[in-house]
């Protein structure tokens, strides 16, 4: 890696003075052509049957409204099953649910006729808990509604639980958690019409994470070929998830609108709207039985993973996948049992949230483990650093951890820079002895995950994504793929690792907002994957677009093929002869010779490399990332108000391209993993969110933002580009069990579920249950 | 009834026509087609659409164009009208203040209704004057460091100028 010029460097972001100057344009921001806008009309009731609906109130005559008759026979959001309708036809199944749309010239004349519509609904019993769900659905004639499921076996456990010296069980509880990027949804549609008048394809410009969902769900809908559809990305103010299948709804309620109508039609969602009816991160509840041996080791573990999936399917079934397949933590142990359900509920729709469902697993292992250190009388580092993961162990689906594993590392680093073991045991002391003085309480708490980069299983085997690089006629390369930037800083880190790849300066590269028109499927921006995924394809098509343009430069220098070779910019070849030219001159007599050069990568699977989704055998993930966080907290005794003031992250993500967006990666993450563990709670009432606006869903504030020291440990894989791997949702996962943790320490409460509020941690105080 | 309003933006006399109780986030956004300052969420809790009015930052999603007859407003356009940045703006998205940039307008403008007041302030002063922007994306800290780089009180991370090879 000693040729790197770009990468590892903390270059200025692309679109970096766009943004501070206000010049970055948003959806809402974009320059209005005249355009109509669009509005839906939705249920107020969890569960339903929809008896009529009467638009006959609306008078307006440049109004349309349009209801599920309008939408064809492809009436679902095409993704992973197709019980996800549009607009909702007989039923209603969550609050929120669309069950007409409006269109009209201004959006006061929209929302005016939305009021208007009157629906006539007979309601049902709902389902609103994983309580509500685990007695029985109506919906399937009281038996379990099952979205989805997963078996996870390794070892024997029964003979585990046998030799086991203590056996120790819990319970932990999750719930949801609303993404909040400071941008809400919103898309525009243009359709066209052919020459008769017809319907003939809709240009769809929005904040988005991924063009193809969109393009896949769009042709589906309206059943056209590729090439009518065209999905561009505008500059996405945040996603976290959240932005990763709800686009597809409102992109489908926008060309619907755009074909009655025959206009543009834009739709932009207020805070309100984005909140009730988008998706949230899935409530969880997890049972752990744990064997182990008096001194710690591991040697059976029991877990159960339930998931509330909301209405439908949408993605339950790989967010339960991944979150089962995290369920026993960064830990070795050798018979491990996961059950994995997800269940229906009324509720809307529970979908992607960074971390896609290992957050809510690891939480409870993490618990578990602390619980399970109490009761050996361990501290909570020794019987972490017991059973962390070591090269050469095999996960619960049997993987044997070939490279690039960290835990251990990890652990001892966030030991070192934080005197961990001491702390923890002072604070306990320091409790022990306290009097009734109202003093703050201090707290510490570790935790130790990982995560899986990439699609889980054989996803990438399916998805066989694609990368291409283009040198055009002025000598820029163009970087072609859907991978989308909606903060993470893509573009300038697809720039370096491109610019290392081909041997030329940063300035020669330029990175394109995707638009399926004109870039190939280099699949989802989800998953941890863009870097290493995604950006593993960029290197490889660079290496390829560098050796084919040393070969031109060799056959024009008149040198043997192999003897030169491009760095920083120039070709030169040392033997046979000495010889150099600039890349300018080069590859500018390449487009003249041969016209722009293209060279492309597809996914490639490891060779000896194979998962079995039927058994859940094989390897899950190429590669994981590792975390410790350590968080430092003061704890008001009378008002249990928690104050974070001081957390230490260590992460391995392999070799880092860019240190500082990789910080902020981290940071910004583990705010939101922190938050979910004592701030963001959604509060609901006969299926509604009583929270539904940012005056009462709180997210962190500067005043809640403790000072961070965030620690990059770089053990890099072989198959990432460079070495990285994936970053993205890692700091989501060790947050909210280590301020747990922290908060036992200062207080002695040891709470199983979160968010750990004021109010459950009094009610704990007074119970004495968790 | 559209009343006409006059007021200062961004170092320029502006006049426009507009009902007395449209929000000035409106009016910058739609009528003048400045849309730098965004709607978040409508009602002063994230201040994404903060400019400043005479000075102190406010929400201008929930300022009446009425309420700024007469006064100096500016948005985050007005910062740099020349188009070269403010040392504000370049530390900021140098040192990884920016993701998503949702915020970005908002935050910058409240760091600088806080620098006029306090040109080198303490990592509390910032928690305390900023706290009513928020940002998803960060976690403040490379918020909180981008002050600190531009008043001194800590070295550059960022290192655009070594390799951005233009």
């Amino acid at each position: 890696m000693g040729n790197l010029k770009a990468v590892g460097q903390s270059i200025l972001r692309p679109d970096g003075f766009a943004k501070v100057t206000g010049a970055a344009r948003y959806v809402d921001d974009l320059p209005e052509e005249e355009c109509f806008h669009g509005a839906a009309v939705r249920s107020p009731h969890p569960s339903a049957l929809i008896r009529a609906i009467d638009s006959s109130g609306v008078k307006d005559a440049e109004v349309r409204v349009l209801t599920a008759r309008d939408v064809g026979p492809r009436n679902s959001v095409h993704l992973i099953q197709d019980d996800w309708p549009v607009l909702a036809d007989t039923r209603v199944n969550h609050v929120g649910e669309p069950v007409a749309l409006v269109v009209a010239p201004t959006l006061a004349r929209a929302q005016a006729a939305v009021r208007l519509v009157v629906v006539t609904y007979e309601t049902e019993k709902a389902v609103l808990s994983l309580d509500d769900a685990l007695a029985g659905d109506p919906r399937t004639g009281g038996g379990l509604n099952l979205l989805a499921k997963c078996d996870i076996a390794h070892g024997d456990v029964d003979s585990g639980f046998a030799g086991a010296d203590v056996i120790i069980e819990g319970q932990y509880e999750t719930g949801h958690q609303e993404h909040a990027y400071i941008e809400p949804h919103g898309i525009v549609a243009r359709p066209s019409f052919d020459p008769g008048g017809r319907f003939s394809g809709v240009d769809v410009v929005g904040s988005l994470q991924c063009p193809y969902y969109v393009h896949k769900a769009l042709t589906y809908l309206f059943d056209l070929p590729d090439d009518a559809v065209r999905v561009r990305q505008s500059v996405t103010g945040g996603g976290f998830g959240g932005k990763e299948d709800y686009p597809d709804m409102i992109a489908a309620h926008a060309a619907l609108l755009a074909r009655a109508s025959g206009r543009t039609v834009k739709i932009i969602y207020d805070r309100h709207e984005d909140i009730i009816c988008t998706t949230k991160r899935h409530p969880s509840r997890v049972r752990h039985r744990t064997g182990v041996k008096r001194d710690g080791t591991l040697v059976a573990m029991d877990i159960d993973v339930l998931l509330d999936g909301g209405a439908y399917v949408t993605l339950s079934p790989v967010v339960l996948s991944r979150a089962a397949l995290h369920a026993a933590g960064a830990y070795s142990c050798p018979n491990v049992r996961i059950r994995g359900r997800a269940l229906a509920t009324n509720t809307a729709p529970n979908g992607a949230f960074r971390g896609f469902g290992a957050p809510q697993s690891l939480f409870a292992i993490e618990r578990q483990m602390d619980k399970v250190a109490a009761a050996l009388g361990l501290d909570p580092f020794t019987l972490r650093e017991r059973n962390a993961y070591r090269e050469g162990d095999q996960t619960p689906t049997g993987q044997v951890l070939k490279e690039s594993v960290s835990a251990r590392a990890v652990l001892q680093r966030a030991q070192d820079a934080t005197g961990f073991k001491a702390r923890f045991a002072a604070n306990a002391g320091a409790r022990r002895a306290a009097k009734d003085d109202g003093k703050p309480r201090r707290g510490i708490g570790l935790s130790l995950f990982w995560h899986g980069s990439g699609f889980t299983g054989n996803g990438e085997r399916r998805m066989m994504s694609k990368g291409a690089l283009r040198l055009r006629g002025d000598l820029k390369i163009d970087v072609l793929s859907s991978s989308t930037d909606f903060g993470q800083g893509t573009e300038g880190i697809f720039r370096q690792i491109v610019a290392d790849a081909c041997g030329v300066a940063l300035g020669d590269v330029v990175v394109h907002t995707p638009d399926t028109a004109a870039v190939p499927n280099s699949g989802p921006t989800v998953a941890s994957r863009t870097v290493m995924v995604v950006g593993g394809l960029l290197g490889r098509a660079g290496a390829k677009l560098r050796a084919e343009l040393c070969d031109f430069a060799a056959s024009r220098l008149g040198l043997d093929r192999g003897s030169v070779e491009l760095r920083d910019g120039v070709f030169s070849s040392k033997s046979p002869k000495e010889a150099t030219a600039p890349f300018s001159v080069i590859a500018s007599a390449y487009v003249t010779a041969h016209g722009p050069l293209v060279t492309e990568a597809q996914f490639e699977p490891t060779p000896d490399s194979t998962f079995d989704e039927a058994t859940y055998r094989g390897d899950a993930y190429a590669a994981y990332g590792w975390g410790a966080n350590v968080v430092e907290i003061e704890v008001d005794p009378d008002t249990f108000q928690t104050r974070i003031t001081k957390l230490t992250t260590v992460s391995d993500v392999g070799h880092v391209v860019h240190p500082v967006m990789c910080a902020g990666q981290v940071e910004g993450g583990t705010l939101q993993a922190l938050a979910w563990g004592y701030l963001e709670e959604i509060q609901m009432k006969n299926g509604h969110y009583l929270n539904d606006r940012l005056q009462t869903y709180l997210i962190p504030t500067m005043a809640d933002a403790p000072d961070m020291e965030t620690i990059l440990l770089e053990n890099p894989t072989v198959h990432g580009p460079f070495g990285a791997k994936g970053v993205g949702e890692l700091p989501m996962d060790g947050g909210a069990p280590a301020l747990l943790q922290a908060i036992e320490n200062a207080t002695g409460i040891s709470l199983a579920a979160i968010p750990a509020t004021p109010e459950r941690l009094f009610k704990a105080a007074r119970t004495g249950k968790s | 009834m559209s009343a006409i309003f006059r007021f200062e933006l961004n170092g320029r006399p502006a006049e426009v026509s507009a009902e007395p109780m449209a929000r000035v986030l409106d009016v910058l956004r739609r009528d003048l087609g400045l849309t730098g300052s965004k709607e978040g969420c409508g009602e002063g809790e994230c201040g994404a659409c903060t400019v400043m009015v005479n000075g102190a930052a406010v929400c201008a999603c929930l300022v009446p164009v009425f309420q700024v007859e007469g006064a100096r407003t500016t948005t985050i356009e007005g910062l740099a009208p020349s188009g070269e940045l403010t040392e504000l703006q370049r530390v900021f998205a140098i040192e990884g203040g920016a993701q998503c940039g949702a915020c970005t307008p908002g935050m910058i403008m409240t760091i600088r209704a806080l620098l006029d007041r306090h040109p080198k302030p303490t990592r509390d002063q910032v928690r305390e004057h900023v706290s009513g922007t928020l940002c998803r994306c960060t976690g403040y800290e490379r918020i909180f460091r981008a002050v600190e780089v531009l008043t001194g009180q800590r070295e550059a991370e960022g290192a655009p100028a070594k390799v951005h090879g233009k």
